[in-house]
């Protein structure tokens, strides 16, 4: 690790303030930050821890019945508290990492770094949350924009994610085998307007919704609606863990199993 | 789960709890991480990060400047320093040694493989270390990475040596002499079966990376590395003698708890000279820490071998002939004991449990861009049984005949038996523990588990495969004569204390594998005291004898001999004293339960009176017998040990995504006598998960450029909890050795040896039976991408 300066505000207030100094960066659960820190892959000038933070931890329920998580929940946290309200939801944060990751990683830090492979993402795209930051709400369909890259400003931080609660969702994610993350998932909200389909693992460019299958289950949730369709392997990841041929026939299958489980 | 062990509460066949655990459990123990010296100093390397590459220059200057920076070394530094050496000379099917590259302690001229050490760079803190190492400026011209062996060896190929002239490091035939006789019985063959297969390289990932500490006294002239070694006077010998010229006297090597070492700490590293080098430079103890990223690009990797084996029958299904040709990747440089994996500790397994009577193994070892590749658990014993078990399963299928008869037609029977290959097993019998197999893997039941997983969409397969091994190595004539420039015995001292309690000083070395417990279970048995009267001295060059150290299966068969022969030496005096003190001649004294007694008589005298009367010698023949009581015995073995056993694997495959789950694990071993059955079953419990993890999961894959792209947890899959089931493993199938004390053949390596051809065969025939009759290979690991890519082929 490089020398860094280490503040630790506690209002969201003070943390857009401190996050103002050049190359000042903001530290959620360190998941994905302290590894790139140890391997000097990232060289901040001050780490904003956003832990003091109580106004934008934890989980409740608004006036018109979404499910509203704070930036700095951590993964732990969603899987026990968003159960009752958002069960394929919370079984999703249950399944990220290991109990270390899932004690320490935060919904606003998944979200910000937007890792391709994942979990989070899918969840949040497919159930057609708006990501709220202390500026202004982003809808998730405008939020993802790639890899790794999303509609956050410089030093622009996620206070909270709104999710309306679908009538039936589930997340399916076959695991790769080294790092665990999603080789491929999908994650499947129906609503009474439709069905979003929300693919993490798969594609180069990060996240993406899977829109005939939308339409196909919009007309019947049924996994056989899925029978004529397939993906495309252009554009899928290639790696050591599999093929983009692998990946797109992944999709298809998980995309079935998810719409099985959902009921 | 735990199960009920044999009834006995000390000794031999108990099994005693690991006393070493105690310290492991609670954080208690210490390991070379824990030794903080005064004064000491923190090196971090300069690696390279391309696989080839001339250096043009390596500018120090910033570096050397930077804040608390000591020196800053390159190759420059240790030009009147030897190379690292290796220690087996392979001589190849010309008569014709191998090519043996020197491998500078810092890279010289070249830079041969991501990883290779260029610079290093000593400061007061680990981070100034490595700030000052990132501003050693390395001027390196790229060349062509050689990667793909058999390119590497097409006369159009870079060199990863220029001096050698060739990447071939030897071609060697086995032997040589059968070749044509093997030629002639495939001609004549009623069936050949062949199979082209690669056996993936692995890194091995020991819990704890490696670390070393040098220190220097200038006062004394004395040097003291602590290392993380499986081997510390070999180290000593080794480092002291071929690279730092410094005599054994002066140079003291202490390994202490060890986190694991599975082979990569056999091996002398350049990290090691250079603590010690440096230690001595600046007067202070310097310290490396080895990080996880760095131990993927620094220690030794194993297996990769890429493979094409036939297997000629008669009609009948009696094998005539083996023919192999192997690849084996050395990697960049020559690591300690490298040639000698797949050679003689390959080759020579070829039989396997079978009467083949013909068998002929050519092996081209070829060095690449990569890191060095060496020993890892099993060590050229999993590839030959890898391929011979994957051929015979093979050829059972083309012949339509069931693959558990075929090999009980082919198993060797009558013992001795000479195999075409050179050794001669001494003891087994493979028929009883494939009886106990087909018993404790419930085959009567396969057929009603396989419709359960046909209910939830799964496909079913079962997988069997025997093994064999040489272990207990090694009679050190014979592997003097096949080239290895060291000895193969082990050594022990047994001191026993006034009060009777006996401290044993034994050349073995324990890394996890319970010595402390078992080693003691022996002494105990041999006198009759209790287990918490013998201590167990290990892995420090200054207070154990030369010893050969642990690996290759070999501590309790040789390093265990020893110990018994100088425990015998010991109790042979204790009875001199015993006749002694009973006024009765030697040959009428008994030893039992910590006893002497005179036989017919109830005339006795305790153990600890004895040992008492040895070091206050009052009532004692001095005229006859020296005072004291501490023998010290070197035990060299006339023969290798053959632990052999059958293996059983079901797995569930989704059939849409390729996934394969490990459902059920048999194992019948044969490890001759049994000295702590739990500890017995723990080893081959790893054995096994490790070899799932290179049947399923573990794959080191480097790119075309040479950059290895599974350089991190991220994306090397090892094996975790939930990738393996529970284990049925049986070992009352017992041939004792004939050729040790206490018949024993030594139990570390089997699992890793086993399980793969178990694991690849249930995956091949869950496919098989679901149709898929195409699928007649697939290579590890089977991850769920390449099989089901190997499904999409029909
Ligand atoms: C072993 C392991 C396994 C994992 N497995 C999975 C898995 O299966 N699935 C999965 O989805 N993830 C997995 N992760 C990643 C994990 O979910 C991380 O916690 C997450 O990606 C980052 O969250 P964090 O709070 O730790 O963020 P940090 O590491 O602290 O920060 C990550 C980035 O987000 C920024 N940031 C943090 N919080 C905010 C905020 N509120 N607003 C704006 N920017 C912010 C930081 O500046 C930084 O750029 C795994 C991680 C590890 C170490």
């Amino acid at each position: 690790m490089y020398a860094f300066d280490f503040v630790r505000p506690t209002s969201v207030a003070d943390a857009v303030a401190a996050l103002g100094e050049a190359d000042a960066q903001a530290l959620g659960g360190g998941q994905t930050l302290i590894p790139a820190l140890k391997q000097r892959l990232a060289s901040p000038s001050t780490l904003v821890s956003l832990g003091a933070i109580a106004e934008i931890r934890g989980v409740c329920l608004d006036d018109d019945g979404r499910v509203c998580i704070g930036g700095g929940t951590t993964h732990a946290t969603v899987a026990r508290q968003a159960a009752a309200h958002y069960p394929a939801l919370a079984a999703m944060a249950g399944r990220i990492g290991d109990p270390a990751v899932r004690n320490r990683g935060t919904l606003g830090g998944s979200l910000a770094n937007n890792d391709p492979s994942a979990c989070y993402p899918a969840a949040v795209l497919a159930s057609n949350a708006t990501v709220i930051t202390n500026t202004r709400r982003i809808a998730a369909d405008d939020y993802f924009q790639g890899m790794f890259t999303t509609a956050l400003e410089e030093g622009e931080l996620i206070t909270e994610v709104r999710f309306p609660v679908p009538q039936a969702a589930n997340y399916q994610k076959f695991v790769q085998p080294a790092s665990r993350f999603a080789l491929t998932a999908v994650f499947v909200a129906r609503f009474a307007d439709g069905v979003r389909v929300a693919v993490t693992g798969a594609s180069e460019e990060g996240v993406f919704r899977w829109t005939e299958a939308e339409a196909a289950l919009s007309d019947s949730f049924t996994p056989g609606a899925l029978a004529a369709l397939s993906v495309p392997a252009d554009g899928m990841i290639d790696d050591l863990h599999g093929t983009p041929e692998y990946r797109a026939h992944l999709v298809r299958v998980l995309t079935g199993r998810a719409v099985a489980a959902a009921g | 789960m735990p199960k009920d062990h044999a009834p006995k509460d000390r000794g031999i066949g108990a099994s005693s709890r690991r006393r070493e655990d105690v310290r492991f459990l609670t954080g208690t123990g210490r390991y070379t991480d824990d030794i903080n010296l005064h004064g000491q100093a923190h090196v971090a390397f300069v690696r390279s990060d391309v696989a080839h590459g001339r250096i043009n220059a390596v500018d120090t200057e910033a570096a050397a400047a930077m804040p608390g920076v000591l020196r800053v070394f390159t190759a420059a530094d240790f030009a009147s320093a030897g190379g690292i050496p290796c220690g087996w000379q392979v001589t190849d099917r010309h008569g014709a040694v191998m090519k043996e590259p020197k491998h500078p302690i810092l890279a010289d001229g070249k830079v041969r493989h991501v990883g290779d050490p260029i610079a290093a760079v000593v400061a007061e803190t680990y981070e100034q270390a490595r700030d000052a190492a990132e501003a050693v400026v390395v001027d390196i011209e790229e060349l062509p990475a050689v990667i793909d062996m058999k390119a590497a060896i097409e006369d159009d190929s870079p060199l990863v040596h220029d001096d050698l002239g060739t990447n071939l490091c030897y071609d060697w035939g086995f032997v040589e002499d059968n070749k044509a006789k093997v030629d002639a019985a495939f001609k004549a063959a009623h069936h050949v079966t062949t199979l082209e297969l690669v056996n993936n390289r692995l890194i091995p990932n020991a819990m704890e990376p490696r670390v070393a500490v040098g220190d220097y006294a200038f006062g004394t002239g004395d040097h003291t590395l602590y290392t993380t070694s499986q081997n510390p006077h070999v180290i000593r010998l080794l480092m002291g003698a071929f690279v730092l010229g410094i005599p054994e006297h002066k140079l003291r090597v202490v390994a202490p708890d060890v986190g694991g070492g599975f082979g990569s700490k056999i091996f002398h590293y350049a990290e090691e000279a250079f603590v010690t080098f440096a230690a001595k430079a600046l007067r202070r103890p310097v310290k490396w820490t080895c990080q996880r990223s760095e131990s993927f690009m620094s220690d030794a990797h194993g297996r990769d071998h890429v493979t094409k084996i036939e297997l000629a029958l008669d009609a009948e299904g009696h094998f005539q002939a083996i023919r192999t040709e192997t690849y084996a990747n050395m990697g960049a440089y020559l690591s300690t004991f490298a040639p000698s994996v797949p050679t003689w500790l390959h080759g020579t397994l070829m039989a396997g449990n079978y009467k083949t009577p013909n068998i002929y193994v050519n092996v081209k070892a070829v060095f690449t861009n990569t890191v060095p590749v060496d020993a890892y658990r099993g060590a050229g014993r999993p590839e030959a049984t890898y391929q011979l078990e994957r051929v015979i399963d093979m050829a059972a299928r083309e012949m339509g005949m069931d693959p558990i008869e075929l090999r009980r037609k082919n198993f060797v029977t009558e013992f001795p038996y000479e195999t075409p290959v050179a050794v001669v097993y001494d003891t087994g019998d493979y028929h009883a523990t494939m009886d106990k197999l087909i018993e404790i893997a419930d085959f009567a039941g396969f057929e009603a588990r396989r419709a359960e997983s046909a209910k939830k969409g799964l496909l079913r397969g079962l997988g069997i495969n025997c093994y064999i091994e040489a272990c207990g190595i090694a009679p050190s004539q014979l592997v003097g004569q096949l080239g290895a420039r060291a000895g193969l015995y082990e050594s022990a001292t047994v001191r026993v204390n006034a009060t009777g309690g006996v401290v044993v000083m034994t050349g073995s070395h324990s890394h996890g594998q319970g010595h402390e417990t078992s080693f003691a279970q022996v002494i105990s048995e041999m006198i009759g005291i209790q287990e918490d009267q013998v201590e167990i001295v290990h892995g420090d060059t200054a207070n154990t004898p030369m010893g050969m150290g642990t690996y290759g299966s070999r501590s309790i068969a040789v390093g265990g001999s020893a110990m018994v022969k100088a425990a015998t030496k010991v109790i042979d005096k204790a009875r001199k004293i015993a006749a002694h003190l009973l006024e009765a001649s030697d040959a009428d004294i008994e030893l039992k339960d910590g006893k002497f007694s005179v036989a017919g008589t109830d005339k006795s005298v305790e153990w600890g009176a004895v040992t008492l009367a040895a070091y206050v010698p009052h009532n004692y023949p001095l005229d006859q017998i020296e005072p004291g009581l501490e023998e010290t015995a070197f035990y060299d073995p006339s023969n290798f040990t053959y632990p052999a056993g059958a293996y059983a694997c079901e797995v569930e495959v989704d059939p849409d995504t390729g996934k394969v789950t490990v459902c059920r694990f048999a194992a019948t071993d044969d490890f001759g006598n049994i000295i702590n059955p739990m500890i017995v079953d723990g080893q081959v419990h790893g054995g096994i998960a490790q070899g799932i993890g290179q049947a399923l999961l573990e794959n080191a894959s480097y790119d075309a450029d040479g950059q290895l792209l599974s350089g991190s947890y991220m994306d090397y899959a090892m094996p975790r909890a939930d990738d393996v089931p529970f284990y049925t493993v049986d070992h009352s199938c017992q041939t004792p050795c004939t050729h040790n004390p206490l018949g024993v053949k030594g139990c570390g390596e089997a699992g890793a040896i086993g399980t793969p051809p178990a694991v690849v065969n249930a995956v091949v025939d869950a496919l098989q039976r679901a149709g898929h009759t195409h699928v007649t290979h697939i290579d590890m690991p089977l991850s769920p991408a390449r099989v089901w890519a190997a499904m999409q082929t029909n």
